[in-house]
């Protein structure tokens, strides 16, 4: 029989087993930002748009923060991008990543950033490495699954729910209509949901220590992606709307059968 | 070669998979090659989807493919498509899609392209519109590799009919040790219309006041035969499930027809609905910023326009 001393020693290692988690910053527009393009519709217009951590990776980062405080360990984040990221990079910072990377490319795409992330990833030993479910500019959804692939990692893709347990992660993910409970050993890629965590807001503390925490620069490993964005359009504009009135509402069914032929 | 991958519900097609089978048909025949449709795991009468425009079908039930896993569905399609020498595959956006498309492509060095609204153009080269920005604006993406993955937005393509069905090949290969995630639980709400797939969807926002009165949102959605969902804060504070709410934070929804009830209409909101073909508003307050995105509107209290709405829709179904 195992005895109370044992038994307490195991739960310890198993406490104690301190993770390493990689988290994927990217900057995106305020999600208030209006649209417009310039030269020719080729580039997105910049100018007076405010750039914030994409709110997903705010939630892996949240995410990963606590796993750690729970588990031991560290999290390093890592942005692909050139110096004009620095900002939001010293923002997870100031939330409580302890260090951070920064791959000074312009990447293209997500093929792209994936693959620098995983040529600075693949030898790190990392247990864990969290990213967002998509970027809401480019919304690709592409940079985690793609990581899980080149690393040979599990993928827990749109996940509401991530726990470390007994060593294994234990998550709940999105599906069509629904939800998932799966298991996985480390590594592992997961991308962040809506509702796994509430986001941290950085504090003063958070704020001040940032600025001495190390950034580190390092250079980029792939030539270039395999698509380009060749142009960019807006939506056609609506027409104005068609009023009812609410005393005759019925008609709204009547003209979507007969205008549209849609009921 | 065209291939692609037709996700499957049990032992039946999803709407998605026709659709998928649709567009890589008239893609096949614009780059004047042949449409080949992947299943993986049992289906009944895969051969079937030679009616949406399969050419052929290759049905690939090795052990390991019964559940989805990430891993071993990847193995999967890739090794369906190196047997059919496929340079181009198509798949859905569905949550499953999401999985496979890049992960897909990153084992083949395909240029990758998600969110996809319409056919590629070939004019110059290989270019493909998407949605970006969060449903707020589009762009035009140029493929500059040999191989390619597109994963197109469900319902951005209609459905086609052809005669007869397709010849069907089958695979074997046991992936089972592929597997690197155990499903423990699904938990999803049966008999219900996928919301990603309707084609029409009521929507109710928080001018309905509280849970208790999604009754007549509802009723209204069965008479239509449409999905129902919701604004973020009505899934917050769970009057919903969550599995309802559309928005930047939530689905992205492109139905015919979209019904919002009680919604303000604020810029996240529009982002997962903006897409949809024919919106209706119904809001009490005249300012509300979604009547400038919508095609009909209602000025009027919900608890009063509804209730018309679906005597309206009973008269006409008697
Ligand atoms: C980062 C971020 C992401 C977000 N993502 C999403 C998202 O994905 N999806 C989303 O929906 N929101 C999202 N939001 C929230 C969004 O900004 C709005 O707060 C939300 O959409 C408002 O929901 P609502 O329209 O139901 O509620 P409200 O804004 O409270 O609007 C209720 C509406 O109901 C009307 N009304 C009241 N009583 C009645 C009645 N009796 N009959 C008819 N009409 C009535 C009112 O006039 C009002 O227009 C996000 C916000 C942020 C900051
Ligand atoms: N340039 C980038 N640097 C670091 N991580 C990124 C970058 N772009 C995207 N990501 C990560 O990948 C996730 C999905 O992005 P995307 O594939 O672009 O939709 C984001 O939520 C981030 O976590």
């Amino acid at each position: 029989m195992r005895s109370k001393f044992s038994y307490f020693c195991t739960t310890l290692t198993e406490k104690k087993r301190d993770m390493k988690i990689l988290v994927c910053v990217s900057a995106v527009p305020d999600t208030t930002t209006k649209i417009t393009f310039t030269e020719n519709n080729t580039k997105f217009n910049s100018s007076g748009v405010q750039f914030i951590i994409n709110p997903y990776d705010e939630l892996a980062l949240t995410r990963a923060l606590e796993l750690t405080e729970q588990q031991g360990g560290e999290v390093h984040i890592i942005t692909v991008g050139d110096a004009s990221v620095e900002p939001i990079m010293r923002k997870a910072l100031a939330i409580g990543a302890a260090s951070a990377i920064r791959v000074d490319a312009q990447a293209n795409d997500g093929m792209e950033v994936a693959m620098e992330i995983a040529a600075y990833a693949g030898d790190k030993g990392y247990d864990l490495i969290m990213a967002g479910r998509e970027s809401i500019d480019f919304n690709g959804g592409q940079v985690g699954p793609i990581l899980s692939e080149l690393l040979g990692y599990a993928l827990v893709n749109i996940a509401t729910k991530v726990d470390i347990e007994n060593g294994r992660v234990l998550a709940t993910r999105d599906i069509d209509g629904g939800r998932e409970k799966v298991s996985c050993t480390m590594p592992c890629v997961v991308t962040a949901q809506k509702d796994l965590c509430e986001p941290r807001i950085p504090n003063m503390r958070g704020i001040m220590q940032a600025r001495t925490k190390p950034l580190q620069v390092i250079p980029a490993t792939v030539s270039s992606g395999s698509t380009a964005y060749a142009s960019f359009e807006l939506p056609e504009a609506k027409g104005a709307v068609k009023l009812i009135d609410a005393a005759e509402a019925g008609k709204l069914i009547d003209l979507l059968r007969e205008e549209k032929k849609l009921i | 070669m065209v291939l692609v991958f037709a996700e499957r519900e049990g032992n039946s097609f999803k709407k998605s998979a026709y659709e998928a089978v649709s567009y890589g048909r008239d893609l096949a025949e614009s780059l004047g090659t042949t449409c080949v449709a992947a299943v993986i795991g049992r289906v009944e009468n895969a051969g079937q989807l030679g009616r949406y425009g399969a050419h052929a079908v290759v049905e690939h039930t090795g052990a390991g493919t019964d559940v989805f896993e990430p891993a071993v569905y990847t193995a999967a399609l890739d090794e369906i498509a190196k047997s059919q020498n496929c340079d181009v595959v198509v798949l859905s956006g569905s949550y499953t899609g999401k999985i496979l498309a890049p992960k897909l492509a990153a084992r083949n060095k395909a240029a990758l392209v998600t969110g996809v609204v319409e056919l590629p153009d070939m004019s110059s080269g290989f270019t493909v519109r998407k949605s970006c920005y969060s449903n707020k604006a589009f762009t035009t993406v140029q493929l500059n590799a040999p191989n390619k993955v597109l994963s197109i937005i469900p319902n951005s393509y209609s459905i086609k009919e052809f005669p007869g069905e397709a010849t069907l090949t089958q695979l074997s290969t046991d992936l089972s040790g592929s597997s690197m995630t155990q499903s423990l639980e699904i938990d999803k709400q049966a008999g219900k219309v996928p919301l990603t797939e309707a084609e029409v969807v009521v929507s109710g926002g928080r001018g309905l006041k509280g849970p208790e009165n999604w009754g007549m949102i509802e009723e209204m959605a069965e008479l239509l035969g449409a999905a129902t969902a919701c604004s973020k804060p009505v899934s917050d504070m769970e009057w919903r499930p969550h599995s309802e709410h559309v928005g930047q934070t939530g689905i992205t929804i492109k139905p015919n027809l979209y019904i919002a009830i009680g919604i303000s209409g604020a810029i996240q909101h529009l982002a997962g609905v903006g897409g949809s073909k024919v919106i209706c508003v119904i809001n009490t307050d005249p300012e509300a910023p979604f009547f400038k995105a919508a095609d009909y509107g209602i000025v009027g209290d919900a608890f009063d326009v509804v209730p018309k709405l679906i005597n309206r829709l009973k008269e006409i179904n008697a």
